[in-house]
């Protein structure tokens, strides 16, 4: 951007300028960079700290077509269509002349430092719709205010008696103006004193209404590019064969074979930096084979002739580490961390007229994103030019300058479509090895990982056990509940702190605390070498299983209907504020689980043949709600039914949000039915999709339900929003159809186990 | 270049016909273009239309097919394109997901209904979707719900109830032009 003569700019906040760019004769640019000394004297401070966020940028040419970026990383979650039709509501754009470029990352440099041009960059964690309302829509309407004064000097009357109208500023005497016509004018108007209001809701024309994802025909014609699908000349192909154990060594290797290969070119070894935490090195000691192209490299790999030698952890395994979460939570042994402990649960004991105790078992997890870890590595004296998959390109940008050592703006971090993230490209471990690798061999280094490698050498989610208990006294009411959850943390590892652990594992907040005068949560800590990391629904997943069963449970021991239990517990719609700020809206949870109730025709629940169940749960100020129909054949699960209620507040794309929502179901239930990763000698044993079965077409419902609560309230994210009640609604739903309560999953073992 | 010598050419040196001895390789079809591969004759087809024609959207999933992303039609029925041999494919007609689209670009009914009904996660296994259901449609224009069931393909984004509109669509012939 520097080579353009910088107009004007309005301050956001210490470092950042909403902008004003003349790109070239008809052009209008509206984007934001980092202040340097040419910006003094500045203009008066005209945002608080809250828009520090601001970051894409709108480009309108003189033949009208727009141009708008995508500043986060579109792993799937539909955010490259929506954060630009934020921006594009705001202009009055004509959607059908709108570009969407997908930005990569914003980097300047500040004596040294990195300033980061977009702000946030992140993929894929649920915030990146928050975000944007709260700074998106001013780039979009700063541009469309400057082009209603330029419309208002070229037509000789006031701007208050314009419009903007899909693409075109329109008099009241009928005179139009398109957006093109006015790019010239519009980038030599001073900029306002105080930023241009934003429309009101009744205004919007795309906020709102549904749209299609603006990849889909590149998608569906094969053109989309993703980062795997990036070449760069003379990059030799890297594929990886790495050690069973993270903390293993290479004993012996023999190459011959492998460098007889036709094509390929050199054997390297990689090594795990001493010190450096989880998702920034390399996972665990490998070697690879690099080749003209793929298939050499794959032959070549397959021809290492590697010895490796366990270390430590080459004795753990997932059962046993199941089996010490379960005595320690039989034991008395003072939790790592007691998360909550309202009320007195002791006292609450003594008025106890019935118990309930019930522990659930949850495995271990993959992320087995469709598009393997991948990176294009090229290194240049003075430059870095690196094509990635990631969700977060400031941290890869990290670990990229940690290992070559250059400047800030030196780095291009580029980000084309992303195939999947689930929380494993908040990890960089692979692009440290593209780099290492490119780095020792001279060349451009196109990295691959085959999905034996994806699987077998992943940052997982941890099993877990969780022991609850209730207390339920003579007339019925829970009036304790007692938490008790093992695993092992996402977090260790990570240099975060540790009484800071349980936060990946659970939440104080999570139902039914606030619910219940007496509530305790505890989090017990396991210990494991194997890798671990963020993971799509975490902490909500494994919690939401345990809880939202074990109110069925509650549910039946006192004969009742689980909705009756829910509704009882939920009580009168209120506010109840939440630890972590805001409030737990219990009108709202209680709309949802009412919408999916009613349309699974809930008053059928006692006399239908199919078993029905059903679950809520709220997760950042979102409410969800599924109901599931399930009946068995024989031996057979047929998922005849699903309806999924969701709460975000105002929707932005309801295409997008319906499409978020039936694919998070899907993702649940296809995780619950059939996944676990397990591990024996400290050796993942799972390599192939047939040891980690997805579920197939037939196994999952033909269709999902989705009811969206219509509201005005800022918009929450959904990326994940419906994966956390899909499971215990399942549950509870085979409980009623098949008599029989699977509280381990997968659900589809422990099912067949126990028929 | 240097003049062709009349005396060594058993031709008429006026005819501007030039021998060309014929090479060694395997004809290779790929949505209607001729390729010779004169390479290693057991290059899964999966890399040869990824590194060497760069094709890129045949999408690799895994080293046995299992996911289904690198599906092709292989005169016309959908098969995966990294257990695949060159070696096998002479004389055979290979279309991927580039060539499902007219030549004029006019989407296939199938592209245009995984559009309409936004039958798209992340898109890594879009194309391998496509392949299945063009199979699908070309063995039974009116597939039922378990017809549909049996598509091998695997999706973590969770579009598969999104796809099965998208082939009904299709079939109720609601896909006309974009």
């Amino acid at each position: 951007m520097s080579e353009q003569r910088i107009n004007d700019t309005i301050r956001l906040e210490r470092r950042r300028f909403l902008q004003v760019l003349a790109a070239g004769a008809g052009v209008l640019m509206i984007g934001i960079r980092v202040a340097d000394a040419a910006d003094a004297p500045l203009p008066p401070a005209l945002l608080g700290d809250t828009f520090y966020d601001l970051g894409a940028y709108v480009r309108i040419d003189s033949d009208s077509n727009v141009l708008i970026g995508a500043r986060d990383p579109d792993t799937g979650t539909g955010v490259a269509t929506a954060l630009p039709r934020i921006i594009a509501d705001e202009l009055d754009a004509d959607w059908n002349q709108v570009s969407v470029i997908l930005l990569g990352l914003g980097v300047a440099d500040d004596n040294g430092q990195p300033h980061w041009i977009y702000g946030r960059q992140i993929g894929g964690t649920g915030s990146s719709i928050p975000a944007a309302w709260g700074d998106l829509r001013q780039a979009g309407a700063l541009a469309r205010w400057l082009l209603l004064q330029a419309a208002a000097r070229r037509l000789g009357m006031p701007a208050d008696r314009l419009r903007c109208d899909a693409g075109t500023v329109i008099a009241l005497d009928g005179r139009r103006l398109s957006y093109g016509s006015l790019v010239d004018d519009a980038s030599t108007i001073a900029l306002p004193d105080k930023l241009p209001p934003l429309k009101t809701a009744d205004r919007y024309q795309l906020i709102g209404k549904p749209a299609g994802d603006v990849d889909a025909h590149g998608i569906v014609t094969g053109q989309a590019h993703f980062a795997i699908d990036e070449q760069d000349g003379d990059a030799l192909v890297a594929v990886l064969a790495h050690c069973p154990w993270p903390d293993g060594t290479l004993e012996r290797i023999d190459t011959a074979d492998t460098l007889a290969v036709k094509g390929v070119v050199k054997v390297m070894q990689l090594t795990p930096e001493p010190g450096q935490p989880w998702g920034s090195t390399v996972i665990a000691p490998a070697v690879a084979v690099l080749a003209e192209d793929t298939w050499s490299a794959l032959q070549g790999r397959q021809k290492l002739k590697l010895e490796w030698k366990p270390g430590a952890s080459g004795s753990e395994s997932s059962a046993v580490l199941e089996q010490q979460a379960v005595a320690v939570l039989a034991g008395t042994t003072a939790p790592d961390m007691r998360v909550r402990n309202d009320g007195d649960i002791d006292a609450a004991g003594k008025k106890a007229a019935r118990r309930l105790q019930a522990s659930y078992f949850q495995p271990w997890l993959a992320h087995a994103t469709a598009e393997p870890m991948n990176c294009l590595v090229r290194l240049d004296k003075d430059h870095a030019r690196v094509v990635v998959p990631t969700q977060a390109p400031q941290k890869a940008w990290a670990v990229v300058q940690r290992l070559t050592g250059l400047a800030p703006a030196q780095i291009e971090i580029r980000v084309p479509r992303v195939g999947g993230g689930y929380g494993r490209r908040l990890d960089h471990d692979f692009v440290a090895e593209a780099v290492m690798l490119a780095k020792a061999v001279g060349k451009p280094v196109r990295l691959l990982w085959t999905r034996e490698e994806d699987l077998g050498h992943d940052y997982y989610r941890s099993g877990s056990v969780h022991q609850l208990s209730a207390i339920i006294d003579r007339r019925r009411r829970v009036i304790g509940w007692n938490q008790r959850m093992a695993s092992a943390s996402a977090l260790a590892h990570r240099g975060v702190p540790d009484n800071r652990l349980w936060t990946s594992e659970l939440q104080a907040d999570q139902l039914p605390a606030g619910l219940l005068p007496n509530f305790r949560s505890d989090w017990y800590a396991l210990d494991s070498a194997i890798p671990r990391g963020p993971t799509r629904g975490m902490p909500h997943l494994s919690n939401a299983f345990a809880v939202e069963s074990f109110i069925d449970e509650i549910a039946h021991l006192l004969k009742e209907d689980p909705l009756d239990t829910r509704l009882r517990l939920l009580g009168e719609p209120r506010q109840l504020p939440l630890g972590t700020g805001g409030a737990l809206d219990v009108g709202r949870l209680l709309n949802v689980l009412k919408l999916v109730a009613d349309r699974i025709e809930w008053k059928n629940w006692l006399r239908s043949v199919n078993g029905l169940g059903i679950a809520c749960w709220h997760v950042e100020g979102a409410y969800v709600a599924h109901a599931v129909e399930a009946a068995m054949q024989g031996e057979k699960l047929i998922i005849q039914r699903v309806v999924c209620a969701v709460d975000v507040g105002r929707v932005i794309n309801p295409l997008g949000l319906e499409g978020q929502v039936a694919g998070a179901t899907l993702d649940a239930l296809s995780t619950a039915l059939n996944l676990a990763i397990t591990f024996k000698g400290g050796q993942i044993q799972q390599h192939s999709y047939k040891d980690y079965p997805l579920a197939s077409m037939a196994q999952l419902p033909d269709a999902v339900e989705v009811i969206t609560v219509p509201g005005d309230r800022t918009p929450t994210g959904a990326s994940f929003l419906a994966m956390p009640t899909a499971a215990p609604a399942l549950a509870n739903a085979v409980f009623r159809a098949s008599a029989v309560r699977v509280r381990r999953l997968p659900l589809m073992k422990e099912l067949l186990r126990l028929l | 270049m240097a003049p062709v010598q009349a005396q060594v050419l058993p031709i008429n040196p006026d005819s501007g016909i030039v021998p060309v001895k014929v090479r060694d390789g395997i004809d290779l079809q790929i949505n209607g273009e001729h390729y010779l591969h004169t390479g290693d004759p057991q290059m899964p087809l999966l890399w040869y239309l990824r590194d060497v024609l760069q094709l890129t959207g045949t999408k690799y999933g895994d080293a046995h097919g299992e996911n289904g992303a690198d599906l092709v039609l292989l005169d016309g029925k959908a098969v995966s394109a990294i257990t695949l041999p060159v070696a096998e494919l002479a004389g055979r007609q290979v279309t991927t997901v580039e060539g499902l689209a007219a030549d004029d670009g006019t989407l296939h009914p199938l592209q245009q209904a995984f559009i309409d009904e936004d039958a798209i996660g992340c898109g890594y296994c879009t194309p391998g979707w496509l392949i299945a259901a063009a199979d699908l449609l070309r063995r039974k224009k009116q597939p039922s719900d378990g017809d549909i069931d049996q598509l091998p393909n695997l999706c973590r984004c969770g579009c598969q109830t999104r796809v099965r509109r998208a082939i009904k669509r299709v079939a109720a012939g609601k896909t006309g032009q974009p």
